[in-house]
């Protein structure tokens, strides 16, 4: 039964909340479902933060590699709870403060450290080793000159319109619109089609890996 | 030679320091270079002026501060111009960090207005659920956010009197960082309750929504710092993105150099071990 029940759920839900789209007399059944939906993800927040607790807590106990890093986290964790739910979340808060003046700096450095990466990963690996390579790498720096106010900069204003093709600026433009609208609307076409397909899967009880199976 | 095996196997660490300098230095000296406006910028900000005064728009923090330097300055920029036009903001997050945020824009922007909570704007706060909580959105939106962030009820607030579901919205504007984000609010709000839908969000991450903008799903798309470098160029305002954008072009610029001398070094090399594997060149071989 631990495995029929919640496939039964998950087909009785998923049947009517495609049907709702071509039957109108479900439309209050499925906003019931969505309703139900709202509140069970909610949950699984809890579920998600007392899983992080259980992982961290198991890391320092068991002495885990880089497990110090564990204890700002669990702490973290607790502290911003604590204060949230304590003194609220509003703007002036001890909350804002911490946000404003700790998590906010502290994960936009992380995320800045990106450009660090990306500037040595591009030193490394992009060489014009093959022709397609050598199309990548000319369609980068073009799009990354074109990006960029500079990329334009050493266009005088007397250029003439002829000569537009030469800018960064147009073939940015044309690289974006043409050559990536088409390859990014076939990814978005083919990933569609595979999520019909996988819901389907789920729906018919094929694909079962959300029950933790293989 | 030496030079050359030296640029191939350049220590990270002086790539770093170039990187940091190149973005530092515009930052402390800015170059003031122009940004030109590109059409899916000016649509947004021609849709935002062409809105009657006193129009509903939902802005959509879903965004956390990893992707604030990128996508914090566009917030902060479409604000204004809402409060400008006195359009009412309606502020939601699909992202746990992205009502805080919103929390973080409004403290620097209000203060520019005269306004007032739950009658020029209000932020409902973080609910999770992606598509699902948009999808409830156009059945009602008392019952998804009974309760605003603060916790207080959204029943008398006069922001909201008026606004049942979605379709009371004039304009849905999502600032996005991953998913949920723009694709949802695509399928759901645009596809869904045909709400005009704009969206703004890093870089990285603009590319692949160039399809909904050609389908006209998207009304525009802010795309990372420039995106929001360009919305501040149309409003006439210098803020945070037009300053930043100097030392992105630099890094850009500078990053380019780096491809150019590595592929400069690889092939120098590349011709060497080639000329070592053939053997010295003795000139042609007469035939016996």
């Amino acid at each position: 039964m631990r495995r029929e029940i919640p496939m039964i759920v998950a087909f009785v839900a998923g049947v009517i909340i495609i049907l709702e789209f071509f039957v109108p007399a479900l439309r209050s059944v499925a906003a019931q479902i969505q309703k139900w939906y709202l509140v069970v993800i909610a949950f699984a927040i809890l579920v998600g933060a007392f899983n992080l607790l259980r992982i961290n807590y198991m890391k320092i106990r068991r002495r885990r590699a880089d497990w110090p890093y564990s204890i700002p986290l669990i702490a973290g964790l607790f502290a911003m709870a604590i204060i949230g739910i304590g003194w609220g979340i509003e703007e002036g808060t001890v909350f804002d403060w911490l946000f404003n003046y700790l998590i906010f700096p502290m994960s936009s450095t992380v995320f800045a450290l990106l450009a660090f990466f990306v500037a040595s990963a591009a030193y490394r690996a992009f060489r014009a080793r093959t022709v397609d390579a050598t199309l990548l790498l000319v369609a980068a720096v073009v799009v990354m000159l074109g990006q960029v106010p500079i990329g334009s900069a050493w266009v005088p204003p007397w250029w003439p319109d002829w000569l537009v093709f030469l800018t960064p600026d147009w073939l940015k433009d044309r690289i974006m619109d043409i050559f990536n609208t088409a390859g990014q609307r076939a990814i978005l076409i083919g990933a569609s089609l595979g999520v019909v397909s996988t819901s389907l899967r789920i729906l018919l009880g094929i694909e079962r890996s959300y029950l933790g199976e293989e | 030679m030496k030079f050359v095996r030296w640029l191939a196997d350049i220590d990270r660490r002086i790539i770093f320091l170039v990187i940091a300098v190149a973005v530092v230095i515009p930052l402390i000296f800015p170059l003031g270079m122009r940004v030109k406006v590109t059409p899916q910028t000016e649509s947004i900000y021609k849709e935002v002026e062409n809105l009657p005064p006193g129009s509903n728009v939902l802005v959509a923090f879903d965004y956390d501060p990893a992707a604030a330097p990128e996508v914090h300055p566009m917030a902060l920029a479409f604000l204004r111009h809402c409060f400008t036009k006195k359009h009412k903001v309606i502020i939601m997050a699909l992202w746990p960090q992205g009502a805080q945020m919103a929390v973080s824009a409004m403290a620097d922007v209000g203060k520019e207005y005269d306004l007032v909570y739950g009658r020029d704007y209000v932020n409902l706060g973080y609910k999770p659920g992606g598509d699902i909580v948009i999808k409830s959105l156009g059945a009602s939106f008392p019952e998804v956010f009974p309760a605003d962030m603060a916790g207080e009820p959204t029943a008398g607030l006069p922001i909201l009197a008026k606004v049942r579901n979605l379709k009371d919205i004039d304009l849905v504007m999502d600032l996005s960082a991953g998913d949920p984000g723009i694709p949802a609010w695509v399928r759901v709000a645009n596809a869904l309750y045909q709400r005009r839908v704009a969206g703004g969000c890093t870089a990285v991450s603009a590319p692949q929504f160039f399809p909904y903008l050609q389908t006209g799903q998207l009304v525009g798309l802010l795309g990372g710092l420039k995106g929001a470098a360009e919305y501040e160029t149309v409003l006439a305002y210098a803020g945070k993105a037009s300053r930043r954008m100097d030392a992105q072009s630099i890094a850009h610029l500078v990053i380019i150099l780096f491809i150019i001398f590595a592929n400069i070094s690889y092939f120098i090399l590349r011709r060497q071990r080639e000329e070592k594997r053939e053997g010295p060149r003795t000139g042609p071989v007469a035939s016996a």
